[in-house]
């Protein structure tokens, strides 16, 4: 008899998370209940939680970067970055995310995953260049416009990477498919799995151009 | 051989400094809260691996505790104000760019090196921590060319450093609590149950239902648990090997790479993968956590459905 109780974590996380309470309270409650409701005692609930911790720990230390961006900014990087798109002619917005949206899929095709992210390259560069091209195109920015540029920056950056790193062959997802099958006895090359990676990735590079491509004309016509 | 745990100490050094000058400023009335929190996620660094499971349980809720009481604020002092800002980046041009570039370039140049040089056989490195390696070496080279170039004050790195964090505050450690999350629900057997509930509503006979049950399963699991990894195994075993691949004759390398890309498609639309969803609104200062989601939704389900179109048709028809 399978015990379905512990599914109602999921259901504390989507509440909690809806609610918008502390993402980290929603979480460590949700953690505790769950283990509970599998019927381990509280005690060792809280050693796997803290073993979990202690052994992720590694998900962390790409914060080590912020002294340095930081640094950078009180300088005028941002500022920078402005200037440098205010001083091409033609730069948009859309144009300019989809150049980015190209190169970080290229970058994560090649397996150069961590050459580009949130922290080392949208939040100093992309961001303020992308609301330096939209003021260009519109004037001054309200705050909604303005949430939104930054907003599909990230974005840009996350759809990049997810449907560029599949094609390259030695990338965890790529070897974990492999594992996963191959523990069915289904025996895969990484090449044989990757190269169905490019379909999809083509397809992102035209849904999210086109919709790039699209906000342009948004901003256009606010103007 | 240089591992995680050099890293761990570097990092550790790095946050005692968030610790330090959130402590230091005075414009930041929750400031004790602030270092605290840092604090803590020091001692994690640097001492996880002495402090026991329910130590390091105890040190979780303590974090959790901080977060959750809305004990962590954001200073208002600006070190340098925005014509400053502007005569310097003025002044300097975009010779600027170059220690932000020099973080990527050693990535770029090391992970060459090491996969195509006697590097990786040398063993000096760690190859599980080879990325994170050259991170810490592209950020202790730029840090280095900062102070050199640039002359800040002393403190300026701890103080722009903590200025950043605190402004991003609890979604840096939501991350690695979501893993921890990942732990629990794998030792109450999650990942099993909801196996077993989707491979109890396979339809027979039609391979398009079978596809579309495969990749929804994929999302949908992808969006509870907040990574694809996490619901590849449990659905290549419900639906994935037995369906597709055995009884319908689906070419396996499609049904597993387009099956983990139709995932990628959930973690687009999920706030629990926090790491590309809601730290990014915390960095970029959004006033919606959720303003990220919101956008890519709509870029998420056009290509999710592209995705069962190629699972269709390379994986059965071509």
């Amino acid at each position: 008899m399978i015990n379905y109780w512990p599914l109602l974590g999921i259901a504390l996380v989507v509440v909690g998370f809806a609610l918008r309470f502390n993402p980290l309270l929603v979480v460590a409650v949700a953690a505790i209940v769950t283990g509970l409701l599998g019927h381990m005692p509280f005690l060792k609930v809280l050693g796997v939680l803290g073993h979990g911790f202690n052994e992720n720990r590694y998900v962390t230390i790409v914060w080590i970067i912020l002294p340095v961006v930081g640094l950078l900014e009180r300088y005028g990087l941002q500022e920078q970055a402005r200037n440098l798109i205010g001083g091409m002619r033609g730069a948009t917005t859309g144009r300019l995310l989809i150049v980015y949206l190209a190169i970080r899929q290229i970058l994560s095709a090649l397996g150069l995953t961590t050459v580009a992210g949130h922290p080392q390259t949208v939040r100093p560069l992309v961001a303020p260049m992308a609301i330096a091209a939209a003021g260009k195109q519109r004037g001054e920015l309200d705050e909604e416009t303005s949430e939104r540029v930054k907003a599909m920056s990230a974005a840009t950056d996350n759809v990049g990477l997810f449907f560029g790193e599949d094609i390259f062959l030695a990338i965890a997802s790529i070897l974990l498919i492999q594992g996963s099958l191959a523990s069915f006895g289904i025996q895969l090359t990484p090449f044989q799995l990757s190269m169905w990676a490019i379909p999809s990735a083509i397809c992102a590079f035209l849904i999210h151009g086109a919709r790039l491509l699209l906000l342009d004309r948004k901003l256009a016509r606010g103007k | 051989m240089i591992n995680l745990h050099w890293l761990y100490i570097f990092a550790g050094a790095v946050f005692a400094g968030f610790a330090i000058g959130s402590a230091r400023d005075p414009s930041n009335a929750k400031r004790w809260g602030n270092a605290a929190f840092w604090g803590l996620l020091t001692v994690s660094l640097w001492f996880g691996d002495f402090l026991g499971d329910i130590g390091n349980g105890i040190l979780v809720l303590a974090l959790v505790a901080i977060a959750g009481t809305h004990s962590l604020g954001r200073g208002t002092t600006e070190s340098t104000t925005a014509e400053e800002r502007e005569a310097s980046s003025s002044r300097r041009g975009n010779t600027l760019f170059l220690p932000a570039l020099v973080i990527p370039f050693t990535a770029f140049v090391g992970t060459l090196l090491f996969n195509y040089t006697p590097l990786k056989a040398a063993g000096i490195i760690d190859p599980k921590a080879v990325t994170l390696v050259l991170l810490g070496t592209g950020v202790i080279l730029a840090l280095v060319i900062c102070y050199v170039w640039l002359r800040p004050p002393a403190f300026a790195a701890v103080d722009e450093g903590s200025r950043l964090a605190n402004s991003i505050g609890w979604a840096m450690v939501l991350p690695q609590m979501l893993a921890s999350l990942g732990v629990i629900f794998a030792a109450a057997g999650v990942g099993t149950t909801i196996g077993a509930l989707v491979g109890a509503i396979i339809p027979s006979g039609s391979v398009f239902l079978a596809v579309l049950l495969y990749a929804l399963g994929m999302v949908v699991f992808t969006m509870i648990m907040g990574n694809a990894f996490a619901a590849f195994p449990v659905m290549a075993a419900a639906i994935g090997v037995p369906i597709l691949i055995h009884q319908d004759g689906g070419n396996a390398g499609v049904i597993g790479a387009v099956g983990m890309l139709s995932g990628f498609c959930g973690t687009l639309m999920t706030p629990m993968a926090a790491n590309f969803n809601i730290v990014p609104a915390a960095l970029l200062e959004l006033k919606n956590q959720y303003g990220v989601i919101k956008l890519q939704i709509p870029t998420a389900i056009p290509l999710l459905i592209a995705n069962i179109v190629i699972l269709y048709i390379a994986g059965f028809h071509l």
